[in-house]
């Protein structure tokens, strides 16, 4: 039997590898960097959690409700970052998350300081959920996202999406409404943000605004740089690492957001691409071996 | 008429950079827009492809105005563009820049634009502009390991699959090895005969008295002559204006 402790870094690890590929999704594929994403998790959790606590809907409600909820905010505030490029979108993306935890934090509708208890994992066939049973549906669920993504990456949209984030003013010559393609991002990417705040929501059990902050959008933003921007699976495996150290050694768990950060710089320095990154060390390396491979048959 | 550009101008902090130039293009014509350095060449591509909007002045394009249109939506219309500055994706492939491009029916509609894009009719419709612009060798290169020359033929490639009416072309032969400008020159030619009506950035003068039958040009923001390469060869306006004054 899996202990729970193992169960725990799993369900942990998923959740953030659906918030990695989400913001890949607004960052990797249509290229507008945001340092805000943390907020559209919070939102999502928040969201799920007043709807389950406060009216009595069920997990199985209230967690669509808080996906739609954060795909609607993230239009809303999608709008006016479309205005604005590069540095000034990361610094008015930096805004919103400051904002949406302050909100969290000082208006006693959200439970203040102390958050929000007594979420609980969701039921079926008339009992509550089990955490490996909770674990297999949120991995089903980052499956299917992840074939979702595919799709979208082999689609008009996915194409017209590399070309903004190749050149905007290309791709508005070839015909490709700029605004609109972004905003599509923003609402796909916050939206499995919500939905990925929903599940940590009713696995934790209780929420603080605290879970939302800034430093969690640059955790996020680690794994996704990481593993590899703009890759399918670069995000995933960065999750799973970055999910994992801390794990394994108490020292790393201290220092965390200093390794994080420290790390950030480094990949940026070194192997911009990330992990898998096209160009990166990692994936020329398998391609050696695999061609080869091909020779020696 | 193709394309009426009639007072447009275009300040930018209150540097005039057009100044109420008029002119128009027909269907299947090359005409050719010269002038010195900072005469307003490209400025008045950028304005007519919907970059920034005019201070000034009026631009219809097969009788509709493109006054206050977004660029996606004039490319949509049928005018294709090429950029001074080279500016192709340079992460995607040849084939895949010309699909962009190619996109422009399916973008509208988000229901179309989640169908797979590598696919049938539209492949094969690229395939064959690879071919015409001659670039079957490179058709899976990311662009960014292409020469210069080849870069602006997968602009005008590019453009092509825009259907377009109305083509603008900035500085094409610009950059290039002489052997390269005269095949660019054919495949332009080419383009025009098809119908598509051409307005020509040119600073090489061999290029533009060749292709063009009628030239419009500019200096410091104003029209300051228009007419057939013989007449534009002779006009002292020109003459000073772009070779300096003699003595």
């Amino acid at each position: 039997m899996i202990s729970g402790y193992l169960i725990t870094i799993l369900i942990t690890i998923t959740i953030y590898a659906m918030l990695a590929h989400s913001l890949n999704i607004i960052t990797g594929r249509a290229g507008q960097i945001s340092l805000g994403h943390s907020a559209f998790f919070g939102i999502g959790a928040y969201a799920s959690a007043l709807f389950y606590t406060r009216t009595g809907l069920s997990f199985w409600i209230s967690v669509p409700l808080g996906t739609i909820l954060a795909g609607m905010v993230g239009a809303l505030l999608g709008i006016p970052c479309l205005r604005v490029r590069d540095d000034f979108l990361a610094i008015t993306t930096m805004g919103i998350v400051f904002v949406v935890e302050a909100i969290f934090l000082y208006l006693p509708f959200f439970g203040g300081a102390m958050g929000i208890g007594g979420i609980d994992l969701p039921k079926w066939f008339g009992r509550e959920m089990t955490k490996p049973e909770y674990f297999v549906l949120i991995f089903i669920v980052l499956i299917l996202l992840l074939l979702l993504d595919r799709r979208l990456e082999r689609s008009w949209l996915g194409l017209a999406w590399s070309s903004i984030r190749e050149d905007e003013v290309a791709a508005g010559a070839m015909g490709v409404d700029i605004v609109r393609f972004k905003v599509i991002a923003f609402i796909l990417g916050s939206a499995i943000a919500g939905l990925a705040g929903g599940f940590y929501a009713h696995f934790l059990t209780f929420i603080m605004p605290q879970n939302f902050g800034f430093g969690q959008s640059i955790v996020i933003l680690c794994m996704v740089v990481f593993g590899g921007i703009g890759t399918r699976w670069g995000p995933i495996v960065g999750a799973i690492i970055l999910g994992i150290l801390p794990e394994i050694s108490r020292p790393i768990m201290e220092y965390r957001t200093f390794l994080y950060g420290l790390l950030l710089v480094a990949m940026m320095r070194f192997q911009p691409g990330g992990l898998l990154g096209e160009e990166s060390v990692l994936p020329r390396f398998f391609r050696r071996i695999g061609s080869s491979l091909k020779k020696s048959n | 008429m193709l394309l009426e550009v009639k007072n447009l101008s275009k300040e930018f902090d209150g540097l005039r950079a057009l100044d109420r130039v008029s002119f128009s293009a027909e269907e299947g014509e090359i005409l050719g827009i010269i002038g010195p350095n900072g005469a307003g060449k490209t400025t008045l591509f950028n304005i007519v492809s919907g970059i920034y909007p005019p201070t000034g002045g009026e631009i219809f394009f097969q009788g509709r105005s493109l006054l206050h249109l977004k660029p996606h939506q004039i490319s949509r219309l049928g005018v294709g563009r090429t950029f001074q500055i080279v500016r192709p994706f340079l992460n995607l492939d040849v084939e895949t820049n010309i699909l962009v491009a190619s996109g422009h029916r399916f973008y509208p509609n988000l229901l179309n634009s989640i169908a797979p894009f590598r696919k049938g009719e539209i492949l094969e419709e690229v395939r064959r502009l690879i071919e015409r612009a001659g670039l079957q060798s490179y058709a899976h290169q990311l662009t960014k390991t292409l020469p210069l020359g080849i870069k602006k033929r997968v602009e005008i490639a590019r453009a092509l699959a825009l259907h377009p009416r109305l083509l603008l072309l900035d500085e094409p032969s610009g950059g290039l090895r002489f052997e390269e400008s005269i095949q660019l020159m054919d495949l332009i030619r080419q383009i025009a005969e098809q119908g598509i009506g051409v307005l020509l950035i040119e600073h090489n003068m061999h290029v533009v008295m060749d292709l063009c039958r009628r030239i419009v040009v500019l200096d410091h923001g104003s029209k300051i002559a228009e007419g057939t390469p013989e007449e534009i060869r002779s006009n002292p306006r020109v003459i000073e204006a772009y070779l300096g004054k003699e003595g």
